[in-house]
């Protein structure tokens, strides 16, 4: 017989409950959110007029730095962990993830990573100030003493999503119930599949380069180094053949949220659902043979630059094909615009503007213009906030009341959801015609003739910030006074995860389901 | 719910009214000053156009379904969801939008690699935090620095037009020459930007890019540094002045005379108060970035006042500023013999370090030869 969890906190330490573990992860990321929302902050305060005002510029390259790497490792990943945790095992019917103990550990060694890496800031020599790409030498040769401890997070960062990785593999291929077959699987279920797949290939991949980076620094190596032999572009190369498919990490799971919230709020099931499997597959395997459209201006021969041209061209085919997707299962629909459904709809509009930017950015010729500028700062934040967040967002307020039981207030959802739109738009894209005009990105100073757009996007993410301030407000209030929420929670949402009480008992499908 | 509607709306006729507010609040890229640029521009209009077009047509049916199947309205939702015959149109639409797109991208990127036959060839360094333009068929070669005052830049005195985008030494080329531009850098990676020239190139330590531009138009083109580099990457500016090949010859005449003049200087001896105030100068513009005005150094950045190296052996302190060590900079090459003897007088004196010695250049002449 099942038993319930264990008091205090002992509970949390030493769980091996997907629930429990997941609660931690959705927690841990959102205070990565907000820590790496203050670094933020810090840049865009800077920013807001031409000038030095608030920090030095030395100080504001940490705040790159830091905004960059929090952001990717600290809070989008592990937000879509903690999904996969609590959702994954609902989802396929089983009773919990496969390796529980390492599930734990997966989870427990990130606190640490983050302790490291932002204790860094308090080092002699500041925190990293070499931008969340690190290019070598200026992140070798050249840095601060705290890059080591850089490192040695990064490590751990690493070893914590292969774990995850290898966790939801396995529990995706095995765990499901009898009668789930792989052709069943909820899209959420597929997208991360997939996304398990990669951060198993690259991670290592990341885990590689910064080791790269140690033994240069300490052990008097030269991979990066011309003087000794190497090559400083040979550490972009191994950089981005983990980055580029890292950021399709970030967004696949995305894609199988936003893939679950229209349909139920359209009322009708997803159109296209093998070619949306197929077409998750295919971004996949495009993501390891374009990483160099990052590099086209570091002097590659032309062939090189021609075939990463194409093949980053072609990744609009699958991605436009979700997209049509989408549209077509709202096509003739019946559809109501409750919090969970407005931000999917955010998401499908302002990432195809991502994408459209992305297409840009992918012609090379073109691309020698737009590299390291403000347009290519506008496309990656309409990729990953409308993309990643707003989908985080989405599926918060879509599985919240199976999480706790509880309903979360409407009126205050919409509220945030418009704010959080509205602030989103005027902070991400005026940077796209600072961009044009000419402003370089990682600049604590600039010419007055980027100063308007400047201080529109500097007020607009004041606006964002206060709008993730409400969503806090919003989940706490829900969990302590949230009218109970129903076991079915939305009209027409399928899928096992609904079949189960609200909140989700401590210990679920003991009994596999019958599919 | 209008909002939904008329948000993306008004944000996509913003960006329509791209090409006819350009002049005052500045939208687009520029169109600039080559036939590169003015390649890419088009390049870059054409698909900005054509991103436009889908989304007109993808936005657009996703409002009316938006508008027309709400529940609101009393709909009852339709159950198709599969069709084979919609899913191979909208994989082979897009495909061929794409080569569509392909032809003339490739066409502009083989123009841009066309670095043959140039009538000049003008070597670019980068440093941490300036430019070295070096002529190497003349022999001249000299370094550009931000000439943005510092009370510009906090604040205290009125921001001129050209704020963070002007240099003391611009480099200088001909109108209506091919020039090749061969690109590196002495320290970490920096990168090479002048957007009415569309030229950008990664300047890499130890590797050496091409480029080309060939400019018609007489005039000045800004640009920056647009790789981070560190501390001061927001603050090292390009400035090129394409100037008439009449102008263009006394520029190169000029400068050799300024080289010839240094050489000379370094067989002078100086007296004490003359190389401490020309040290203070070079101080000013090669070290304080780093080791401040204040010469108490900065995070990684170690103090001079009070420094082992400054009040240490002379040799040692000349070795550190010639030859660099780790992140510090080899000043050798950066510095005549008068400025290296000056900045070292002024090290070992200044900030309370007082050693009560000079170098004159002479001495750096022979620490150079070894001796």
């Amino acid at each position: 017989m099942a038993h319930g969890p264990a008091p205090g906190i002992g509970r949390w330490l030493f769980t091996t409950n997907h629930k429990d573990i997941g609660t931690m992860y959705l927690w841990f990321s959102f205070a990565m959110f907000f820590v790496g929302g203050l670094f933020a902050l810090v840049i865009r305060a800077e920013l807001f007029e031409p000038g030095l005002q608030i920090v030095e510029p030395e100080f504001f390259n940490q705040m790159t730095t830091l905004h960059g790497l929090i952001m990717v490792f600290g809070a989008v990943m592990p937000a879509f962990v903690g999904l996969a945790n609590w959702m994954l095992p609902l989802m396929i019917g089983a009773p919990d993830m496969a390796l529980p103990r390492m599930n734990n550990w997966s989870f427990w060694i990130l606190p640490f990573a983050f302790s490291m890496l932002i204790g860094t800031l308090f080092m002699p020599g500041g925190a990293p100030n070499f931008g969340w790409t690190f290019y070598a030498p200026l992140s070798t040769t050249y840095a601060p003493p705290s890059v080591t401890v850089f490192i040695f997070a990064v490590h751990i960062m690493g070893a914590s999503s292969i774990m995850g990785a290898i966790n939801i593999i396995a529990t995706i291929l095995n765990m499901r119930a009898p009668g789930m077959s792989m052709m069943k699987m909820p899209l959420f279920v597929w997208t991360w599949l997939i996304t398990a797949f990669l951060l198993i290939a690259v991670m290592p991949v990341l885990a590689g380069v910064v080791t790269m980076m140690l033994m240069d620094i300490h052990f008097g190596t030269s991979f990066f180094n011309a003087a000794g032999g190497g090559d400083p572009v040979l550490f972009q190369h191994v950089f981005w053949f983990f980055g580029h498919p890292e950021v399709y990490i970030m967004i696949l799971p995305a894609f199988g949220v936003i893939s679950a919230i229209i349909p139920t709020f359209a009322r009708k099931p997803l159109f296209g659902y093998s070619s949306m499997v197929y077409a998750t597959a295919s971004i996949a395997f495009l993501s390891f043979i374009v990483w160099a459209h990052h590099m086209f201006t570091v002097g590659m021969p032309l062939a090189g630059e021609l075939i990463f041209m194409y093949a980053t061209m072609l990744i609009a085919v699958p991605t436009g094909v979700k997209v049509f997707n989408w549209i077509t299962t709202m096509w003739r629909g019946a559809m109501t615009f409750e919090a969970p459904m407005l931000f999917s709809i955010a998401f499908v509009i302002l990432f195809t503007i991502g994408g459209f930017s992305g297409l840009m950015l992918a012609i090379a010729p073109a691309d020698f213009q737009y590299h390291d500028t403000y347009f290519v700062v506008a496309h990656f934040h309409y990729v990953l906030v409308p993309g990643a967040i707003f989908s985080i967002t989405a599926g918060v307020y879509y599985w919240l009341p199976k999480w706790c039981g509880k309903m979360y207030n409407e009126t205050l959802a919409k509220t945030h959801f418009w704010i959080a739109f509205i602030g989103l738009n005027i902070t991400f894209f005026p940077m796209h015609f600072s961009g044009l005009a000419g402003m370089p990105r990682r600049i604590p100073d600039y010419n007055p003739l980027w100063a308007d757009w400047n201080m529109i996007s500097s007020i607009g993410a004041f606006l964002f910030g206060a709008a993730q301030v409400l969503f806090l407000f919003i989940v706490i209030r829900t969990i302590f006074s949230g009218r109970p929420a129903s076991d079915q929670v939305w009209e027409s949402a399928e899928g096992l995860e609904w079949s189960v009480a609200s909140p989700a008992p401590y210990h679920t499908f003991i009994k596999a389901p019958e599919i | 719910m209008r909002w939904i509607v008329s948000l993306p709306c008004g944000l996509l006729l913003f960006l329509l009214s791209l090409s006819t507010h350009a002049s005052e609040w500045q939208l687009n890229m520029t169109e600039g000053v080559t036939s590169i640029s003015k390649e890419v521009y088009s390049l870059h209009m054409l698909i900005f156009w054509i991103c436009c077009a889908i989304g007109v047509v993808v936005f657009g049916v996703m409002f009316v379904s938006m508008f027309l199947h709400r529940k609101s309205r009393g709909v009852k939702s339709a159950n198709f969801h599969e069709s084979t015959v919609l899913e191979i149109i909208w994989t082979t639409i897009p495909f061929i939008i794409l080569i569509a797109m392909a032809f003339p991208a490739t066409k502009n990127l083989i123009d841009i690699y066309d670095t043959e036959d140039a009538d000049i060839e003008i070597l670019i360094t980068g440093y941490q935090w300036k430019w070295r333009y070096d002529y190497p068929a003349d022999g001249v070669s000299y370094f550009s620095n931000l000439s943005t005052p510092l009370e510009q830049i906090y604040k205290n005195a009125a921001k001129n037009q050209h704020y963070l985008l002007e240099v003391d030494n611009a480099l200088v080329i001909p109108a209506g020459k091919k020039v090749r531009l061969l690109v590196t850098a002495a320290d970490v990676i920096h990168s090479w930007w002048v957007p009415d020239l569309a030229v950008k190139r990664d300047a890499i330590p130890g590797f050496i890019n091409e480029a080309w531009t060939k400019v018609d138009k007489i005039g000045t083109y800004r640009g920056q540094c647009a790789e981070l580099c560190g501390k001061d990457h927001g603050f090292m500016p390009i400035e090129v002045k394409v100037v008439s090949q009449q102008d263009y010859e006394l520029f190169i005449q000029e400068k050799k005379k300024l080289a010839a003049d240094i050489a000379e200087a370094a067989n002078q001896q100086f007296d004490f108060d003359e190389l401490y105030r020309r040290g203070e100068s070079v101080y000013q513009q090669h070290c304080a970035t780093c080791h401040q005005l204040d010469g108490k150094g900065l995070g990684i950045f170690p103090a001079i006042a009070g420094s082992p190296i400054a009040t240490g052996p002379v040799k040692e302190h000349l070795n550190r500023v010639l030859n660099g060590a780790g992140a510090m900079p080899a000043f050798g090459e950066q510095l005549s013999p008068v400025e290296s003897a000056a900045v070292v007088t002024f090290q070992r004196n200044a900030f309370g370090n007082n050693m009560g010695e000079l170098v004159q250049p002479i001495d750096i002449v022979e620490f150079k030869q070894g001796r």
